[in-house]
């Protein structure tokens, strides 16, 4: 391995870094230590504990993980089985499968199929929440939508989406809309492979699975987890399943963030939301440190 | 017998692709057909009459109008500009320069920035902005903005800058460019699909973002349009659809023109990249 | 050189005076947009209320800021903002939104924002004490009620004659075994129709609290908050959840999906205009505003098939105060900021609003009960009627600031029931739990266990 000459110096870099360390530092780590702060006291934006905030110490935690209702519908531990649940099956099995399969479908092809495919796709994923939300509350709707329409067309019966199968409609609903963001970062992996490992493939005969299984999947094993990271960090904090639905029927698809919503907001108990998205925070860094252990192993047997 | 398998396998290969489009395109066929009938429900039926007067009705609700074509545009363009360029400027520097700890610092900001820019820091970022008086501002949001999305943005431009082999950098200074010329003159052209890439993402983000806005603006003369669009419901909550479809058309063709545009000139792809 | 600065000092002082002279102006916000949600409300303010007072007021101007999304979103605006010292000068608050922002010091009572002027006010003497409390807690006026209404049973005459009720022209239950009868016959007659509609379920919010639940709860003598405390557990609760079951879950007397679905509200009012539902507990702003001719859920000949009736105990003499029919009342009016920057002015702005001659042209715009009592109603028998007739019943909800929360878990009890997911004993345990936690058991009484 040759010598890495240092391209920029510390110095220079540092002040690369600066212009944006500042927003960083004042529009994340401020508001995030403020979120810490509160999250220990009682402070609201309505009421007698408006006026007169006070330290209450774990008791906002405590309060979270209070066991005799933790699993009660509209409680943390009912919404953290719901969210698990979401963003295993929508991003996990939903987006990252799907996109694995996009790529790997239109891999070394080009054509005018190929990009009306990637464009659909992508479109999904740039139309603002509210019209996507909106096109979807039609689409799955009972009486009219087309997805009914289309199961009679086929025989079957229509099916209450939003009022029946409500988490099943958000994961379909996640899923479909963030594909495309692993779509591209699989393609770009796919593309970075050098062809004379496949090259090597094919003289060797082997088939299209097995190509996948054993030499592309190790190679771009890097990039696997870092759509996994992402995609479950973004997926775990997402708001739009509550477009959709609002949280409901019932609190049935109210994931952590529109929990949160419903105590900060709506309720304007700033303590207890507070509390609730450093209990987030922690289970996120635990997610990122599982797949970063996963990504140093992989590192170390190469 | 090959022909036949290789018709076979074009076959296959059109059906399969049908399929996918189909599955992306049918939740939005909705939107593209209910705009241009009066009748609007939620079935997707072509109009027994296609008319404009939808979109001449929200062309008449000037507070609708000005959110669309001004004030999304002043707020996303900002956003998109201010980010990308400090973003690229972050991203060189970790990829570059011998600063301690990188990763860490890559991964864990994309953790904070998760989590701070959901509901529960809206209070905080409320009060930051009243201290800076900024309330009620374009510049207000598009700072918000810029803040909360430049993690990950360096985070996905910190790829290209990695993926550009260091010849070109080094051979740069060999012959004695200093380091800002060889950073404006070498390295930001090569990633300039990835600095697209941020951009048209970071547009795409603060075109759709609802919660800045609808926290930190008060005059209905500076809502965008993803917080003008619930003028179109009515009293009880539900979207009068006719016209919250013709504004929702409006509203989504803005970005899909951005990136038809970015993919045509420039592809839109992540880790462009040069092959080693 | 001396004499120059002095000049120009002197003149710099004046302009800054004539400057504060010439610039003074008061804001107005409320959840109001032209040719939206409210839109008469909009008009007589752009039509008369601002050009009449700044006739009156030379140099002062007055702006309107519309606020076009939900009630929920402008509370949380109003919280924000109100809580950092800055807002409109004048605001359209609810009435049941005054509790949890007085007792957060976010507002101050009128006297103390805008002096003594507004204790000398001739307007208080011509609204009752009940309507000047909507406005009011803890025994302070926080602002000025608009005026108030009332809720009774819609019904369509035209379905019930057909289905062959008694006396469908001058239809009036006396319990509540009259209505589920009348449903009954509906639906033998119109086996696709969905007779009955009193509102359930989280999405119609506060609806579903004021229309559904408060109008069955009294009529078995009980209020959600009595004698200082919150009542979790009843047997007028179990009576009230007993019923909504009866009529959602038991029976198809109600569309139990309508109470499920998010735009619920608006499917059950289309259902009364088609016919497909025939009794419909809801404000007299159904009448005045839902069903008029040219709205989107008016109602065909609309004074020929409509009409009203009270609504009835569970049995005669079973609600509260002994009374044999309930109603209730809920009210929005405008309040006055405290941080307002000049608060005398906005007083008189709001004042003007109150006025005799601005509420008699209000009423050009939006007929309803006026909050003054000399302010009558032009041309709307049905308005003089209902309030002559149902004001004397009604109720009114409780001035504390843990309503709002108790309301939501109120509202998720009914959908509990109302959904088959719990029965009304399950539902009821769970309502008394959450509220125990949210106001403190101390605040609670179980009437059914006595402590």
């Amino acid at each position: 391995m040759h010598k890495r000459r240092t391209i920029l110096p510390l110095r220079t870099g540092l002040i690369f870094l600066a212009p944006a360390s500042l927003f960083i530092a004042a529009f994340i780590l401020l508001p995030f230590f403020w979120i810490a702060g509160v999250s220990f006291t009682n402070r609201s934006l309505t009421g007698v504990t408006a006026a007169n905030p006070e330290f209450v110490g774990l008791k906002n935690y405590l309060k979270l993980f209070d066991l005799s209702s933790f699993l009660q519908p509209g409680q943390f531990g009912s919404s953290l089985v719901i969210t698990g649940q979401f963003v295993f099956w929508s991003a996990i099995v939903g987006q990252a499968v799907l996109g694995l399969i996009l790529a790997w479908f239109f891999y070394r092809r080009t054509g005018w199929v190929k990009e009306s495919v990637q464009t659909l796709a992508i479109i999904a994923w740039i139309i603002p929440d509210v019209v996507v939300a909106f096109a979807w509350s039609a689409f799955l709707d009972y009486d009219g939508g087309t997805l009914n329409w289309l199961i009679g067309l086929f025989g079957g019966e229509k099916v209450d989406w939003l009022l029946g199968l409500p988490l099943l409609s958000i994961i379909i609903f996640n899923a479909w809309r963030g594909a495309a963001f692993s779509m591209l970062l699989f393609s770009s992996a796919f593309g970075s492979i050098p062809p004379s490992y496949l090259e090597t493939a094919d003289v060797v005969g082997a088939g299209a699975w097995q190509r996948l299984k054993d030499i592309i999947l190790p190679l771009i094993r890097t990039h696997i987890v870092t759509d996994l990271i992402l995609i479950t960090l973004w997926t775990f904090n997402t708001f739009s399943p509550f477009l959709l639905t609002g949280g409901g029927p019932a609190f049935k698809t109210e994931v952590v963030s529109v929990l949160t919503y419903r105590v900060a907001f709506k309720y304007f108990d700033f303590g207890a939301g507070s509390a609730i998205g450093m209990v987030m925070m922690i289970i996120n860094l635990a997610f990122a440190l599982v797949y970063l252990s996963l990504l140093r192993r992989q590192e170390g047997t190469r | 017998m090959n022909v036949v398998r290789h018709v076979l396998g074009r076959v296959g290969f059109y059906v399969v692709s049908s399929l996918f489009a189909a599955i992306f395109a049918l939740p939005l066929l909705w939107l593209v057909v209910a705009p241009f009938s009066t009748k609007a429900n939620l079935s997707v039926s072509l109009p027994e009459q296609w008319s404009l007067s939808n979109f001449a009705r929200v062309f008449a609700n000037s507070f609708a109008v000005r959110a669309l074509f001004q004030n999304s545009v002043i707020q996303a363009v900002g956003t998109m500009v201010l980010v990308t360029l400090l973003a690229t400027l972050a991203a060189y520097a970790l990829s570059r320069a011998p600063i301690r700890g990188r990763d860490t610092i890559s991964y864990g900001l994309v953790l904070f920035s998760s989590i701070v820019t959901g509901t529960a820091a809206m209070v905080p970022i409320f009060l930051l902005i009243f201290r800076m008086g900024l309330i009620d501002t374009h510049l207000g949001v598009i700072l918000v903005f810029t803040g909360g999305l430049l993690p990950a943005a360096v985070f996905i431009m910190r790829d290209f800058v990695d993926s550009i082999p260091r010849s070109y950098e080094e051979s740069a200074l060999v012959s004695g460019a200093s380091h800002w010329g060889m950073f404006r003159d070498i390295a930001l052209p090569i990633v300039r699909p990835g600095m697209m890439v941020v951009g048209v993402w970071t547009f795409v983000n603060v075109w759709g973002g609802f919660l800045v806005p609808f926290i930190l603006l008060r005059s209905p003369g500076k809502m965008p349009a993803s917080v003008a669009i619930y003028s179109f419901y009515t009293e009880g909550g539900t979207p009068i659809i006719t016209l919250t479809t013709a504004y929702a058309l409006l509203y989504t063709l803005p970005v899909l023109a951005l990136y038809l545009f970015v993919n045509w000139k420039y592809g839109f792809r992540f880790f462009g990249g040069i092959k080693s | 050189m001396a004499k120059r600065i002095t000049t120009l000092l002197t003149l710099l002082i004046l302009g800054a005076f004539s400057s504060q002279a010439f610039s003074q102006s008061v804001s107005i916000v409320c959840r109001c947009v032209a040719g939206g949600v409210s839109s008469n409300q909009v008009a007589w303010m752009l039509e008369y209320v601002i050009p009449e007072f700044e006739k009156a007021h030379p140099g002062v101007t007055v702006t309107l800021n519309q606020f076009g999304g939900s009630d929920e979103a402008l509370k949380q605006q109003y919280a924000l903002d109100l809580s950092v010292g800055k807002g409109n000068d004048v605001m359209g608050f609810d009435g049941f939104w005054i509790p949890e922002f007085a007792s957060g010091r976010l507002l101050k009572p009128l006297n103390q924002v805008a002096g003594s002027a507004v204790d000398s006010w001739e307007g208080w003497s011509h609204i009752s004490e009940g309507i000047q409390n909507i406005m009011g807690y803890n025994g302070e006026i926080y602002g000025i009620a608009n005026g108030t209404d009332v809720r009774m049973i819609f019904y369509r005459k035209d379905i019930l004659e057909k289905a062959g009720v008694p006396n469908a022209d001058n239809w009036q239950p006396v319990a509540w075994q009259d209505i589920t009868d009348a449903a009954s016959m509906v639906l033998a007659a119109f086996p696709d129709s969905a007779p009955l509609q009193i509102n359930a379920g989280t999405s119609m919010g506060e609806a579903t609290t004021l229309q559904g639940y408060y109008m069955l709860l009294l009529g078995t003598g009980e209020e959600p908050y009595m004698n200082g405390k919150w009542v979790v557990r009843s047997q007028g609760i179990l009576d009230t959840l007993q019923f909504y079951r009866e009529i959602y879950v038991d029976t198809k007397y109600g569309s139990q999906r309508v109470q499920l679905v998010k735009d619920g509200r608006d499917q059950s009012f289309a259902n009364f205009r088609d016919g497909k539902t025939a009794m419909l507990v809801e404000g007299d702003w159904f009448y005045r505003s839902v069903t008029a001719p040219g709205s989107e859920y008016g109602v065909e000949n609309r004074d020929e098939v409509m009409g009203w009736a009270k609504m009835p105990a569970r049995i005669p003499g079973a609600a509260i105060r002994g009374q044999d029919f309930v109603s209730a009342s809920g009210g929005t009016g405008w309040v006055l900021n405290p941080n307002s920057a000049n608060p005398g002015l906005a007083w008189e702005v709001m004042e003007f609003m109150n006025s005799k001659a601005a509420r008699d042209a209000y009423q050009k715009y939006q007929p309803g009960i006026a909050a003054r009592d000399d302010v009558p109603v032009p041309n709307s028998p049905f308005l003089t009627q209902t309030a002559s007739v149902l004001l004397p019943l009604t109720v009114s909800r409780p001035n504390n600031d843990d309503y709002a929360k108790v309301s939501e878990q109120i509202q998720l009890m009914t959908e509990n029931v109302v959904s088959g997911q719990m029965t009304p004993r399950q539902a009821m345990d769970v309502y008394a739990g959450a509220v125990r936690g949210i106001v403190g058991a101390d605040n609670t009484v179980d009437l059914l266990n006595g402590n």
